[in-house]
C-alpha cells in the first residue's frame, strides 16, 4: 500500500471534518455580530454551539498532529513559512477559547460586551486567514533549498496575491453561510427566521465568490480530473442557494458540507503529488514522498487512525444527538450568575 | 538578540505559561469526578455543592488551559522547524496520538458534562466527568511520552541519507523507562497542585463562617472538602517524593550532566554532600568562587545512587568525557559548553523540593486540627492555606525548568546507552527562516495576550472562590426540551 498516500488523503480528511464542523462554530460567532440584536439572542447564538465547539476545534490538533508525524518537513516548512498569518490564527483562536467559557461569568453588561467582541472578531480573522492559507497552498510559494533542507524563502507579502485575497473570502463567505443556517436549523421563533433569510442571501454571494475562484483555481492551478470537484462543489453551491430559498435548512446545511468537500478536493487534488509546491522552481517543491516519515511511523499511525476515528466519530455524533433540540430565546435563563465586588 | 535565544524565550514563556494551568485541570478533575461519584452514590446534598462549586472553578482554569495548549501543537513548526524535521518521525507519533486518543475524549465529554445536567440521565451524566478526567490523564501520558523521549531517546535510529531520526518501534517510544518515571512524577504534583487547591478554599470557608456563627449548616461540608484534600495531598506528596527519587536514580545514568549541574559539583567526588543554599557567582565562568553552605554530608551520592559513599562525577569531567563522546566543537567550529546554567539548575531543584514543605504543612495541620469532627477555627490557619496555595505550582514550574534547562545544550539529549547520532543541539533546531523580527512580534503578542488574559483568569477564579459553594437544586431530565437551559454561556 501506498502509505504516504494513505495520509495524504487521511490529512485531508481531517481539514475537511475541521471546515465543516468549525467552519459553522466562526460562522455563528461572526453572526452574532451580525443578526443578534440583543444579549438574550447574542447568547441564543453562542449557546448553539456551546457543547460542541470545543470538540470541533480538536479537529485542527488533530490535523496539526496528524501533519507533524507523517509529514513532518511539511509541518515544519508550512508553519515556519506561514509564521504571521499562524500567529494571528493562534492569538485568534486562544482569545476565543477563553471569551466563550468566561463572557457569561460575569453578570455585567460591560464584561458581556468585551468579550462578545472579542468571540466576533476572533471568528472572522480565521475564518479569512484558512482561505488565504489554502489558496496559498494551491499557487505554490516561494520555496528553494537552503543547507539542504526545502525552506519557505518569502516573506508575509508573498502570501497576500489576488488569488489568496479571494481564497480568504471564499472560506468568510462559505462559514457566514454554514453559520447562518445552522443557526436557522437550531434556533426556533423569529431568530431562526432571520438566520434563513440572512442564508438565503448570504448563499447567493457564496455561489458567486467561490465559482470564481474555484474556476480560476482548476485553471491556473490544477489538473483534468479536479474538474469534477469543480462541478461537485458548484451543484453544492447551487443546491444550498435553492434549499436556503426553500427553507429545508437540513438539506441545505448537507449541500454547504459537500461544498467544503468540494473544495478541500481542489486544494488537495490540484497540489498532489506536491504538498507545498514551489513557485520558483517544481524541483524545489515538497512532495508526498520527500516529505513524509519513514514507512514504519506511517504503518503505526493507520492503525492509530483506523482504530480510533470511527469512535472519535461515535461519540462526537452522539453528542450532537444529545443538544439535537432546537433552543430559542424562551430557553435562555436569566442572569444569575456573580457580579464583581464593588469596593 | 539572536532568533535563536528569542525563540527559546518564546518556547519557554509559553509552556511554562501551559503548565501553571496544566496540573490543576488533571488533578482537579479526576477530584470533581470523585466528588460527583459521593453525590451519586450517597445522595448527600454537600457533594453536589462541592462538585459544582469545584466545577465551575476547573472551566475557568480549562478554557485558558486548551488556549495555550493549542499555540504548543504548533510551536514546533513554527520555531523549531529544525528540530521538527530532525524527530518528526518519531516525535509526531505520542502527538497525534494525544489529539486523537485524549484531546477528542476530554472536550467532548467536557461539552456533555456542562450542557449535560438536565439533559443525561444521573450515571451517564456521572460518566462523561470521568470520561473527561481520563481524557486530561491520557494526554499527560502522550506528551510526557514525547518529553521524556528528548530527555532520553530510545526505540530509534539515525538515517544518515535523510539526516532524520527513524522510529525503530512505537512500543519502545511508549515505554521509555524515563516516561514510565516521569509520568508517576508528574500526575503526583498535579494531584498534590488539585489538592491543595481544594483544601486551602475549604479551609478559607471554614474559618469564615465558624467566625460567622459557630453553627454554620455549611461547617461540615468544608470540613469534608478540606480533609478531602488533605489526604489527597498527603498521598500525592509521598508519591512525588518516591516517583522523584526514582527519577533521580535514572538520571544520574542518563543526564549525568544534568544531575551534577544540580548540585553544582565541579569535580568528581566520593560521598558527595548535598548543599541548601550556595554563594557566590553560580552563572559565572569561574565555579570555583562558590561556596556551596548547610550541607547534608555524602546525601547527593544517596540522592542520585541510593549508595552513600558513591562518586559522583563532576562537571569538569563530564565536559571532557561528553566532548570526546559527542564532539567538541558544533557545526560553526565553536567548541561546545555541555555544562548547563548552573544558577538556573541549582536553584529549580532546590525550589522545586523545598516549595512543597507548605503543603506537607497545610495538608497535617489540616488533619490535626479536625480530627473527631473538630473544625478549623483558626485565623492561623487560614492565612497557611492561602499562602500555600501558590507553592505546588511553582514547584511544579520550578520541576519543568530544570528538567528542561538541564538538558540543555541539548534538545534531543544523547542517550548514553546507544541509539548512536540521535541527538540534536538546541542551536540547531530552531527555524531558520523566521527572522528575528518576527519572533520579536510573536513574543510581544503571546505575551501581551497571555498577561491579559491571566487577569482575567484570576479574578474569575477569586471571585467564585469566594463566593462560596452555591447552593443548589436537584437536576432532573428535560425529557420534552421545554426547561430553560440549566447551563448557558
Ligand atoms: C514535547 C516536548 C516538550 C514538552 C512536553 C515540554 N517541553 Fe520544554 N522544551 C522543549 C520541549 C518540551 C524544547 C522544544 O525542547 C525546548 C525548546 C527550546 C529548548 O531548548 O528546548 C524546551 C524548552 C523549555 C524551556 C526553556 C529552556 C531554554 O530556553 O533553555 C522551558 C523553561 C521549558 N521548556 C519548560 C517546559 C515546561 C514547563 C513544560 C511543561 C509543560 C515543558 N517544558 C514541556
Ligand atoms: C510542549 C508540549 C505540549 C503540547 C504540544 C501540548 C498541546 C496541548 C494542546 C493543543 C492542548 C489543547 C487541547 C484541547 O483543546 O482540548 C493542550 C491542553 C492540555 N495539555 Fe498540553 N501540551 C504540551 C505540554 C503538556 C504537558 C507537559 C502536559 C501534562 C503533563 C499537558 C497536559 C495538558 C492537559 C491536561 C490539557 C487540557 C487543558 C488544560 O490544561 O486545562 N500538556 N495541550
Ligand atoms: C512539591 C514537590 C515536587 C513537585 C511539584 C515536582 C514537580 C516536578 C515536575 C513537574 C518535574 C518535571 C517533569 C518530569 O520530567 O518529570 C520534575 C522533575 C524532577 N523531579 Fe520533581 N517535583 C517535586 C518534588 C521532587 C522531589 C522530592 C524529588 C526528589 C527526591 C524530585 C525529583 C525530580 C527530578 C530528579 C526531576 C527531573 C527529571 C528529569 O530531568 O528527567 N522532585 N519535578
Amino acid at each position: 500500500m501506498d502509505l504516504p498516500l494513505i495520509w495524504f488523503l487521511l490529512i485531508a480528511v481531517l481539514w475537511t471534518g475541521y471546515l465543516v464542523l468549525e467552519g459553522f462554530d466562526f460562522g455563528v460567532g461572526m453572526l452574532m455580530g451580525l443578526l443578534a440584536k440583543n444579549n438574550k439572542e447574542r447568547r441564543l447564538a453562542l449557546n448553539t454551539i456551546g457543547p460542541v465547539w470545543d470538540g470541533n476545534e480538536v479537529w485542527l490538533l488533530t490535523a496539526g498532529g496528524a501533519t507533524f508525524a507523517a509529514f513532518p518537513e511539511w509541518y515544519a516548512t508550512l508553519f515556519s513559512g506561514f509564521y504571521l498569518p499562524l500567529l494571528l490564527i493562534l492569538v485568534s483562536l486562544i482569545i476565543r477559547a477563553v471569551a466563550i467559557e468566561y463572557r457569561g461569568k460575569i453578570n455585567d453588561e460591560a464584561w458581556r460586551q468585551r468579550w462578545d467582541w472579542a468571540i466576533i472578531g476572533t471568528a472572522w480573522v480565521p475564518s479569512i486567514l484558512w482561505g488565504v492559507a489554502f489558496a496559498n497552498l494551491v499557487r505554490g510559494v516561494p520555496i528553494e533549498e537552503v543547507d539542504g533542507r526545502l525552506e519557505y524563502v518569502g516573506n508575509f507579502f508573498d502570501l497576500l496575491s489576488p488569488f489568496a485575497l479571494l481564497g480568504g473570502l471564499v472560506t468568510l463567505a462559505l462559514f457566514l453561510t454554514h453559520g447562518a443556517i445552522f443557526l436557522a436549523l437550531k434556533t426556533s421563533g423569529e431568530f431562526s427566521q432571520r438566520a434563513g433569510d440572512f442564508a438565503k442571501k448570504v448563499s447567493i454571494a457564496s455561489l458567486l465568490i467561490a465559482a470564481v475562484w474555484a474556476i480560476w483555481a482548476q485553471l491556473a492551478y490544477s489538473q483534468p480530473w479536479t474538474w469534477a470537484a469543480v462541478v461537485v462543489a458548484a451543484l453544492g453551491l447551487v443546491a444550498v442557494v435553492w434549499f436556503s430559498r426553500a427553507e429545508s435548512f437540513g438539506k441545505a446545511f448537507i449541500a454547504n458540507a459537500v461544498v467544503v468537500v468540494g473544495a478541500v478536493v481542489l486544494i488537495f487534488g490540484s497540489m498532489y503529488p506536491d504538498v507545498m509546491p514551489s513557485s520558483i522552481d517544481p524541483e524545489f517543491s515538497l512532495t508526498v514522498r520527500n516529505a513524509s516519515s519513514s514507512d514504519y511511523t506511517l504503518t503505526v499511525m493507520t492503525w492509530v487512525a483506523v482504530i480510533m476515528t470511527p469512535i472519535v466519530l461515535a461519540y462526537q455524533s452522539w453528542s450532537y444527538w444529545v443538544f439535537r433540540r432546537r433552543i430559542s430565546t424562551e430557553h435562555i435563563p436569566e442572569h444569575n450568575e456573580l457580579t464583581f465586588l464593588k469596593k | 538578540m539572536e532568533a535563536l535565544e528569542l525563540a527559546r524565550w518564546q518556547f519557554g514563556i509559553t509552556t511554562v505559561y501551559h503548565f501553571v494551568l496544566v496540573p490543576l485541570t488533571i488533578g482537579l478533575s479526576v477530584l470533581v469526578a470523585i466528588m460527583q461519584t459521593a453525590w451519586v452514590r450517597t445522595g448527600n446534598e454537600k457533594w453536589l455543592r462541592l462538585t459544582k462549586f469545584y466545577g465551575k472553578l476547573l472551566l475557568i482554569n480549562f478554557s485558558l488551559g486548551i488556549a495555550t495548549g493549542i499555540v504548543q501543537e504548533f510551536q514546533f513548526g513554527m520555531n523549531w522547524s529544525n528540530y521538527s524535521r530532525f524527530v518528526g518521525d518519531i516525535f509526531g507519533a505520542p502527538l497525534a496520538m494525544e489529539a486523537l486518543l485524549a484531546f477528542f475524549l476530554e472536550s467532548t465529554f467536557l461539552g456533555l458534562w456542562i450542557f449535560g445536567w438536565d439533559k443525561l440521565p444521573k450515571k451517564i451524566h456521572l460518566m462523561t466527568v470521568w470520561a473527561f478526567a481520563i481524557g486530561s490523564t491520557l494526554s499527560a501520558y502522550f506528551i510526557i511520552a514525547a518529553n521524556s523521549w528528548m530527555q532520553h531517546p530510545v526505540g530509534a535510529d539515525y538515517n544518515a541519507e535523510t539526516g532524520r531520526a527513524e522510529m525503530t518501534s512505537i512500543l519502545e517510544v511508549l515505554t521509555n523507562v524515563t516516561t514510565l518515571a516521569a509520568f508517576p512524577h508528574v500526575i503526583a504534583t498535579a494531584f498534590l497542585v488539585a489538592g491543595n487547591f481544594v483544601a486551602g478554599i475549604a479551609v478559607y470557608w471554614m474559618v469564615r463562617r465558624h467566625r460567622e456563627d459557630a453553627n454554620h449548616a455549611d461547617l461540615p461540608m468544608y470540613r469534608t472538602a478540606a480533609r478531602f484534600g488533605a489526604v489527597t495531598m498527603l498521598i500525592a506528596g509521598a508519591a512525588v517524593i518516591y516517583t522523584g527519587d526514582v527519577q533521580g536514580k535514572l538520571l544520574a545514568e542518563q543526564q549525568p550532566i544534568k544531575m551534577a549541574a544540580a548540585e553544582g559539583l565541579m569535580d568528581t567526588e566520593t560521598g558527595a554532600s548535598f548543599s541548601l543554599f550556595a554563594i557566590g557567582n553560580l552563572a559565572g565562568d569561574d565555579p570555583s568562587s562558590v561556596t556551596h553552605l548547610i550541607e547534608i554530608p555524602k546525601f547527593t551520592s544517596f540522592l542520585f545512587t541510593g549508595d552513600w559513599d558513591a562518586e559522583v562525577r563532576g562537571i569538569n569531567q563530564l565536559q571532557e568525557e561528553y566532548a570526546e563522546r559527542y564532539g567538541a566543537t558544533d557545526a560553526n567550529g565553536d567548541e561546545i559548553e555541555y555544562r548547563p546554567n548552573l544558577l538556573v539548575t541549582y536553584w529549580s531543584f532546590r525550589l522545586m523540593i523545598g516549595l512543597a514543605a507548605f503543603s506537607a504543612a497545610l495538608a497535617l495541620t489540616i488533619l490535626w486540627f479536625t480530627r473527631k469532627g473538630a473544625y478549623t477555627t483558626k485565623p492561623w490557619m487560614r492565612n497557611l492555606a492561602l499562602v500555600s496555595l501558590p507553592m505546588p505550582y511553582l514547584a511544579a514550574s520550578f520541576g519543568w525548568i530544570f528538567t528542561e534547562m538541564g538538558r540543555q545544550p541539548f534538545v534531543v539529549a544523547p542517550n548514553p546507552d546507544g541509539v548512536d547520532m540521535v541527538m540534536l543541539l538546541t542551536q540547531s533546531g530552531y527555524s531558520p527562516s523566521v527572522s528575528a523580527g518576527e519572533i520579536i512580534t510573536s513574543l510581544v503578542i503571546f505575551t501581551i495576550v497571555y498577561a491579559v488574559l491571566a487577569v482575567f483568569w484570576f479574578r474569575l477564579l477569586h471571585r467564585y472562590a469566594i463566593e462560596g459553594a452555591p447552593q443548589v437544586e436537584e437536576p432532573t431530565v428535560d425529557e420534552d426540551g421545554s426547561k430553560p437551559l440549566s447551563f448557558a454561556y
